[in-house]
């Protein structure tokens, strides 16, 4: 016997929503900020616009292809036993590049899990961010060397601290600004939710950006939210922007943008990129129980590497020895990623010890020392 | 409920038969449904009893939690499922400060029969925040039923008195042994609370829960090889307590280990032994020894078996408590 509810079968009829709360509601079209067609075609938006040299439109190109590269040899090292897991951002570079260049060398960006685009572009080792997914820290490198946090697995919690970080800016009267990053799913904590609150009530300079990639492992964005993620800002006092997060150009503009806003003391903005995760959660998941490869495949269309290949073409901005250079760096990358990989020493088990304080702690030096200890018996063979 | 089951199989099928039982049942969390959880605890689940009653919650552990309570308050029965041990902390101040103390703030007025499904502890070579060992908070909080089971019996019977009790219960799964298999009984054969003699003995007592249960019974059949036998006594409860057995057991051996994988420092052995010291002190050959994990974070996975009670080091530990 399966005892069904019938919550749905009683919904009433609503009454009317008032006009006046029609605009800001549920109905509005949402509007997404695109300077650059999934056809390639470079278009203008009034609010964000954007010139870009050959030059810049070129090395944003080989910022995308390269960071892809990364991240697909990182999923075969996974595949390979290399790494115990690997959270691919298939599908999001753009969303990562675009936003990633438009932060100067004083700001600073605090990333979940995925942000590896991001990484890139704030100059850090890509062999730094495998560590962790292969098991042999947490993270560990020095986040201040390239202004780029530690990656944060629990849900929501880095916005808070990218939002204290914001404030501190702000007491140094600096005019540096912050980046934020999480996802949809993300959206529904209370740390995102106070950390809005926060940014706003101390008008932080910091930028929230959500890579709404339209899913939380298989959970849909509607599961988070009635309302289009960016509308959330202006409950909580600040602009909210949408843009076509598989569009570099648009990243690039409106962040840009943002990080000024928010670093002239105008308060947080809230980015919503629009965008997809092409592959599974993490090499943990499998998407094939929750969502359709029709799905996938019609943001296939969308791929952002293309978009900008076609616009390099057409327009004439890059020759073929261009994207053949690019792809002979893309594999070095992959190359020395793997190598750098396959030869990462295990740790000594000592470091559990490691750095749990920063000054001497009684309890930890003890059991560091009998860890030694039984550890050296195993060697002289006095044990089982 | 013949032939072997997983115990993740065996949690499943709790679940399926407490719903179809109680229609009050709903259960909640990140992922439970097309997906059956990332340890498809409740695959298939949502199919058969719909989404109203096995709910894909918004990714916020505080307002799981914080709507669960309040689904009880209108007379459900809410099940809830924390995708990792490390994701709990967000729901903590609702789990200690309001699940934990309702029944007592309301002087009965008001029951809380939440369950709280956690999947917890270390040994499957996770990132960071999916390997906590962290029974000692919930024990500590006086309001809170807390239990895990060992094996695929008691997993499924437990799943099932933990939901029907009135009292919050936090019910930690030992996810590295979700795929072990065991034989289910028909019937449950102990109460909830009580503990379980897993391996009869005379020399020592060997006190486990959940995971370390295994390493356990392993370390005990290697002892026998040596001519020590082990009784090991699956707690299966951590609030209460089942004093009662493991006095009984302690005071026949006269020493007692007691293993998790937990860090030792205040965790459940500290007051396993305190108390059994007390209970105990004239049949005790040895103080009673603590093994587990060390005072720091959960390490990198590589070098977790070096955090993690194993075999040799529980017998290391019966060879300090025999030396006595
Ligand atoms: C507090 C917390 N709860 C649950 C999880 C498990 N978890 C890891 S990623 C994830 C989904 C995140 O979705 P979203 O915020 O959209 O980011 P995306 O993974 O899509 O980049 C969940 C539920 C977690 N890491 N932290
Ligand atoms: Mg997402």
């Amino acid at each position: 016997m399966t005892v069904k509810s019938t919550a749905r079968a009683r919904k009433k009829a609503a009454p009317a929503v008032p006009d006046t709360l029609r605009a800001t509601g549920t109905d509005a079209q949402p509007e997404l900020v695109q300077l650059l067609t999934p056809e390639g075609e470079r278009v203008e938006h009034p609010d964000y616009p954007l010139t870009t040299t050959p030059e810049e439109l070129r090395s944003l190109y080989r910022d995308l292809v390269l960071v892809r590269r990364f991240d697909g040899e990182a999923t075969a090292l996974q595949r390979q036993g290399e790494l115990g897991l690997w959270a691919s951002l298939l599908g999001q570079e753009a969303a990562q590049v675009g936003s990633g260049r438009a932060m100067r060398t004083g700001d600073y960006a605090f990333p979940t899990y995925r942000e590896h685009g991001v990484a890139w572009c704030r100059d850090v080792d890509p062999l730094n961010l495998l560590g962790m997914f292969r098991g042999v820290n947490h993270g560990g490198w020095d986040p201040n060397e390239k202004n780029f946090h530690l990656y944060t697995i629990v849900i929501g919690a880095q916005t808070l601290h990218a939002t204290g970080y914001a404030m501190g800016i702000t007491k140094d009267g600096a005019d540096d600004a912050v980046i934020a990053y999480f996802g949809d799913g993300a959206s529904s904590q209370g740390d995102v939710n106070e950390a809005f609150t926060f940014a706003s009530v101390y008008n932080a300079p910091v930028v929230f950006f959500c890579q709404n990639n339209q899913w939380a492992i298989s959970e849909p964005t509607t599961t988070q939210t009635k309302i289009p993620l960016y509308r959330r800002a202006s409950g909580f006092g600040f602009p909210g922007v949408r843009v076509d997060g598989n569009d570099v150009l648009a990243c690039l503009a409106v962040t840009r943008w943002a990080l000024d806003h928010a670093r002239s003391g105008n308060g947080p903005v809230l980015i919503e990129a629009f965008t997809y995760r092409m592959g599974a959660h993490t090499t943990s998941d499998d998407p094939t129980r929750y969502r359709l490869a029709e799905e996938t495949e019609a943001w296939k269309a969308k791929d952002p590497i293309l978009r900008l290949r076609t616009l390099l073409e057409k327009e004439g901005l890059a020759d073929e020895e261009f994207f053949t250079a690019v792809d002979a760096e893309s594999e070095q990358l992959g190359l020395r990623v793997r190598e750098g990989v396959r030869s990462m020493p295990d740790p000594d088990p000592t470091l559990i010890f490691d750095h749990v304080y920063s000054e001497p702690h009684a309890l930890v030096d003890e059991e560091r020392a009998e860890y030694v200890e039984y550890a050296a018996s195993f060697e002289a063979g006095e044990n089982h | 409920m013949a032939g072997q089951l997983s115990i993740a199989k065996a949690l499943n099928d709790a679940l399926r038969k407490s719903l179809e039982k109680d229609p009050k049942t709903v259960l909640m969390g990140e992922d439970i449904g097309k997906l059956g959880g990332v340890f498809r605890i409740t695959d298939g689940l949502q199919k058969d009893f719909g989404e109203d009653r096995v709910i894909d919650s918004p990714l916020a552990e505080s307002g799981i939690m914080g709507t669960a309570i309040g689904l009880a308050l209108r007379g459900y029965r809410p099940v809830v499922e924390i995708q990792f041990d490390g994701f709990v902390y967000p729901a903590f101040d609702q789990i200690v400060s309001q699940l934990a103390k309702m029944h007592a703030r309301a002087l009965g007025h008001v029951k809380m029969p939440v369950t709280v499904r956690i999947p917890y502890a270390g040994g499957i070579g996770a990132v960071e925040h999916h390997s906590e060992s962290h029974e000692a908070y919930f024990a500590h909080t006086a309001g809170l039923r807390v239990v895990t089971p060992s094996n695929a019996h008691d997993a499924h019977w437990m799943l099932r008195q933990a939901i029907e009790s009135d009292d919050p219960v936090i019910f930690l799964e030992p996810k590295r042994r979700y795929w072990d298999k065991g034989e289910v009984g028909a019937t449950a054969d102990l109460a909830l609370h009580d503990a379980r003699i897993v391996r009869p003995g005379t020399d020592a007592t060997l006190i486990a829960y959940g995971p370390m249960v295994k390493v356990c019974l392993e370390a005990a059949a290697a002892a026998e090889e040596d001519g020590r036998r082990l009784e090991v006594v699956d707690l299966r409860s951590l609030s209460p307590v089942d004093f009662t057995t493991l006095e009984e057991s302690v005071k026949r051996t006269g020493r007692a280990v007691v293993v998790h994988e937990a860090p030792v420092f205040l965790g459940m052995g500290a007051e396993l032994a305190a108390r059994l010291t007390e209970r105990c002190f004239y049949h005790l050959e040895a103080p009673v020894l603590r093994v587990g994990g060390y005072y720091a974070p959960y390490p990198p996975s590589r070098v977790e078996e070096a955090f993690l009670p194993d075999l040799d080091r529980v017998l290391d530990a019966v060879d300090r408590a025999l030396a006595y």
